[in-house]
């Protein structure tokens, strides 16, 4: 069995895992990651989504072989202190979610298409959420939560 | 003094659980030891089954047990109808696990269970199924016909149900305007982003199982009385749960099994769905063919309706199945005025997995199938389709208002919504420029989709599900509980799934206690922590369950007032109660709610037939529905070289009564507009002629994504409902019910000039195409 060194939310992980596992049953299933749910099996949803090294990926199309010496960042490990992400808050403030199962795969991904474009129009928040599906809020909030999350992250960047 | 809480746009107290994944999630639990549940599934649509061999999985690495349904012959019981509407309905019986017939693509034939998921899937692949190959029964009609195969032996018939009022023949007879249609409501599969999963364990003779449903209450009593497990032994908890739209609404052959599995094993076991298992067994909605025929006057009035519908019921009938077509049976006659009306309905056995209740229920296929015909009749005209609505429907000084078939709409404004949408959309010089691109000949058209809708929502009347043959009522259980600091926790036997309950409900009772909003927690979901309840759905929460707990408040505060009268030394009578504390008049001598419940708590010196402690327990039965309704408007641009549709606007002016919390309320709006759009255009269960469900997963059955939808323009009117002390009315479903017609009939609208009379959904660009070039011939 392979045994693979992994970095989650900050703290490394060996383990021996079986070459078919899925990267997302070893963070919920063997890490405790639970906060990363599974939506679908072909990797339509996007629930699933974590950051690997930095971008985004669905985490049931990656075998933890795979995940093999990388930085893996979950819901659970965005943040810092205690206090919410822009991202995260901005779905707040805006009411993005309400059953909120999609909820942690769309503030990953919406935090990667920010790496492509900071500024993000509508038309462009609605192209890069393409993979990531929800089933309760029509996406009306979540374009706007994206929009407010780019302006607050912007914002951070700007003042020092 | 405390700011009014109800008709604020609070942020949720539910969120941050939600956005940092402290979630509890069936499939995220477990218990020590916790066994892996996988099933195998039929393969074919209509088999007998000759033998099952579950000998190979046995002794399989991490392999614990494997059965067939033989072995749970004896003790797994009938999956329940509860609501079997017409009287000759024919409730076939439904083993949880399939014994010797299997009659659609997914029924469970064998278990396997495991120490974790791969094994368990390993060991699948060892069990032998032989079958006897019968025949698959796809057709509505086809299977009412002699020569078709039987999916049961009592034949293809589930029910047939019909009522009438007024007199149709004369309605039609000489009628200058009949329209004739027929519509197809398309197989739906509702798609709840969560999976469903069950966990269940057992301590010996009692069980706790957590399941991804809506409805812990119910599922509770109806598992007692499939397996036999005693109620009191068997707790049922709803832990935070992905969605539902009616598909968690359900006793599923799964939690019976997993309930025999812990009590076979005496160990703890799981199952948690691959969405491509789900779209198979998890129940589908809609499938209707409706066939519609409306006489009207030449001016455009109404004189009669007759519907004729055959509804799909899948190969069993579930919790709710035959009922489910039936809500539409008041519903038909929309918000409009006739003298005579008829609704017949049969219902169909097909070797497809059973269909019930999905987001409306019964109504959206009801007010897809009126407001089509409305569009029809004006075309038929020549009149503006809002022209036509407006000389038929209930004009606001007539409210309350009794409709044709028998329900009586206590209040609404249609007028005032129709022109706030109008407004809003700028109705006019939106048909200036589809008058414009018509005379220019444009490939790309508009069209211009209408729908006013209203909906029998906040189900419901206890009395009414009586008189309707249904197997409980429509009470809903609050309770309410100022602890000994003050705080203040709600219990409601309402079981949320993303609406917001613990936000809604904290207004609800910060404003009825003076106290702060932040002060009030809500429990939910669990039959050890709520014992009572009917759970949700058909946008019963906030009419019936939220008025619970207001009612709950008004008992407590009751209750403070005897009290604060006898600390106070002063009659009740002379007591203000304002922002959480009774004041005695004229004197200013106060006590507050806090001080009262530390009192009461304290218990040193209560008043005469008070007991100890500040709470109350209440159940709250409305006496009517509620009728939410609106206008909904869409602008499409149709392009007629490729029959693609694009959305370029769409408003919406809903009336849901008092608003208790716009950012939810606007919400749950804008996910039901997507969910009835998504109908419109994307989504459809397909089965393959041998019964194969072709859209097994979202692979193959299209949800739109944000690429796909537009924003939606929102606004409201206001006419509190008269049923309940709010004033609320319910909005779950209103924006699936109203988006579906408004985008066909836009579709339609655009393309009427080239010939084309109807698009059947989802208007897909092959489907618009191929109309197009029907029309052309």
């Amino acid at each position: 069995m392979p045994r693979i060194t992994v970095t989650v939310d900050g703290i490394q992980y060996e383990e021996d895992v079986e070459p078919r596992l899925l990267l997302v049953h070893l963070l919920r299933e063997r890490l405790g990651k639970t906060g990363t749910p599974i939506g679908c099996d072909t990797s339509n949803c996007g629930a699933c989504t974590v950051m690997i090294d930095g971008k985004s990926a669905k985490s049931c199309s990656v075998l933890a072989v795979q995940a093999d010496g990388c930085d893996v960042v979950t819901i659970e490990g965005l943040g810092a202190n205690g206090s919410l992400h822009p991202m995260q808050q901005a779905f707040h403030e805006e009411h993005a979610l309400q059953c909120g199962y999609c909820t942690p795969g769309m503030v990953m991904a919406a935090i990667d298409l920010l790496r492509d474009d900071p500024d993000p129009s509508e038309e462009t928040i609605r192209q890069g959420l393409e993979g990531n599906l929800c089933r309760c809020t029509g996406y009306c909030n979540i374009v706007r939560a994206v929009r407010r999350g780019a302006q607050e992250m912007g914002q951070a960047v700007r003042t020092p | 003094m405390t700011t009014q809480e109800v008709g604020r746009p609070r942020r949720r107290k539910e969120d941050a659980r939600l956005l940092t994944g402290r979630t509890q999630w069936t499939d995220n639990l477990s218990r020590p030891g916790t066994l892996h549940v996988m099933f195998l599934r039929s393969p074919m649509a209509h088999a007998r089954i000759t033998r099952v061999d579950v000998s190979g999985a046995r002794g399989l690495p991490g392999v614990v047990a494997a059965f067939s349904g033989q072995d749970f012959e004896a003790e797994q019981g009938s999956l329940p109808c509860a609501w079997p509407r017409s009287g000759d309905t024919v409730v076939p019986d439904h083993p949880p696990m399939a014994v010797s017939e299997v009659r659609y693509v997914g029924e469970a034939v064998a278990c396997v269970v495991a120490t974790d998921r791969y094994r368990a899937a390993d060991a699948l692949e060892a069990i032998e199924v032989d079958y006897e190959q019968l025949p698959a029964v796809l057709d509505m009609n086809e299977a009412l016909g002699d020569s078709s195969a039987r999916v049961h032996e009592s034949g293809n018939r589930a029910f047939t149900y019909r009522t009438t009022s007024g007199d149709l023949d004369a309605a039609f007879r000489d009628a200058p305007v009949v329209i004739d249609r027929t519509f197809v409501q398309q197989r739906l599969i509702p798609s709840a982003m969560e999976p469903r999963a069950v966990l269940c364990d057992t301590d010996g003779d009692s069980f706790t199982m957590w399941t991804s449903t809506q409805i812990p209450h119910i599922l509770r009593t109806m598992l007692a009385l499939v397996t036999g497990v005693a109620e009191h032994k068997l707790r049922v908890v709803a832990p935070d749960v992905g969605g539902g739209f009616g598909s968690k609404l359900q006793v599923t052959a799964e939690e019976v099994l997993c309930l025999l599995l812990a009590r076979k094993l005496g160990k703890p076991v799981k199952w948690a769905e691959s969405r491509s298992e789900g779209n198979l067994t998890v129940h589908h909605g809609r499938d209707q063919i409706q066939h519609l025929r409306l006489a009207a006057d030449a001016d455009g009035r109404i004189r009669g309706l007759q519907v004729e519908l055959l509804a799909d019921m899948g190969a069993y009938l579930v919790l709710l199945t035959p009922a489910v077509p039936l809500l539409g049976a008041q519903m038909f006659n929309a918000i409009y005025k006739m003298d005579a009306y008829e609704f017949a309905c049969t219902g169909v056995f097909t070797t497809k997995m059973p269909t019930d209740a999905y987001r409306g229920a019964g109504r959206p296929e009801a007010t897809f199938g009126i407001e089509r015909m409305m569009d029809e009749l004006a075309a038929e005209l020549r009149m503006d389709p809002l022209e036509v609505r407006r000389r038929n429907w209930i004009r606001h000084e007539e409210f309350p208002f009794t409709t044709i078939s028998g329900l009586t709409y206590d209040s609404g404004n249609y007028e005032a919504a129709t022109e706030r949408a109008m407004a809003l959309f700028g109705y006019d010089k939106l048909r200036a420029e589809q008058n414009d691109r018509r005379d220019r000949g444009d490939p790309v058209q508009l069209g211009i989709g209408v729908s006013t809708y209203t909906e029998m929502c906040g189900l419901g009347p206890s009395r009414w599900f009586g008189d309707n043959n249904a197997g409980a009522g429509g009470w809903e259980h609050g309770s309410v509980r100022v602890l000994p600091t003050g705080k203040v926790e709600v219990v409601t036997g309402s079981s949320p799934h993303g609406q917001g309950h613990v936000t809604a409900w904290s207004q609800i009772v910060a404003d009825a206690l003076g106290v702060p909003f932040e002060d009030v927690t809500v429990l939910h979901g669990d039959t050890a922590i709520s014992p009572k309840g009917l759970d949700t759905y058909g946008s019963r929460s906030l009419t019936i369950g939220g008025i619970a707990v207001l009612k709950a408040c008004d008992k407590v505060r009751d209750k403070a007032r005897k009290l604060a009268a006898h600390v106070l030394e002063c009659s009740p009578d002379d007591l203000e109660f304002e922002a959480g504390a009774f004041t005695v008049r004229g004197t200013g001598s106060q006590k507050s709610i806090q001080e009262l419940a530390l009192a009461a708590f304290a218990a040193h010196d209560l008043p005469e037939g008070v007991e100890a402690r500040l709470d109350s327990d209440v159940t709250f039965d409305p006496e009517n529905f509620s009728f939410p309704h609106g206008t909904h408007l869409c602008a499409v641009e149709v392009d007629t070289d490729t029959g693609m549709v694009k959305i370029r606007s769409y408003v919406a002016v809903d009336d849901v009564g008092k608003v208790v919390n716009p950012l939810i309320v606007d919400g749950q709006l804008h996910g039901g507009i997507a969910q009835g759009i998504a109908q419109a255009l994307f989504e459809e269960a397909v089965y393959d002629a041998d019964g194969n469900l072709l859209t097994a997963t979202m692979a193959d059955y299209l949800l739109p994504s944000a690429a796909d939808l537009p924003d939606f323009a929102l606004d409201r009117t206001e006419s509190p409902a008269t049923s309940n002390p709010l004033g609320v009315k319910g909005v779950g479903e209103a924006g699936t019910i109203a988006s579906t017609p408004a985008v066909v009939n836009a579709i339609v609208d655009a393309l009427r000039p080239r010939g084309v009379v109807d698009v059947q959904m989802p208007c897909t660009p092959e489907r618009v195409w191929r109309a197009l070039e029907g029309a052309r011939r």
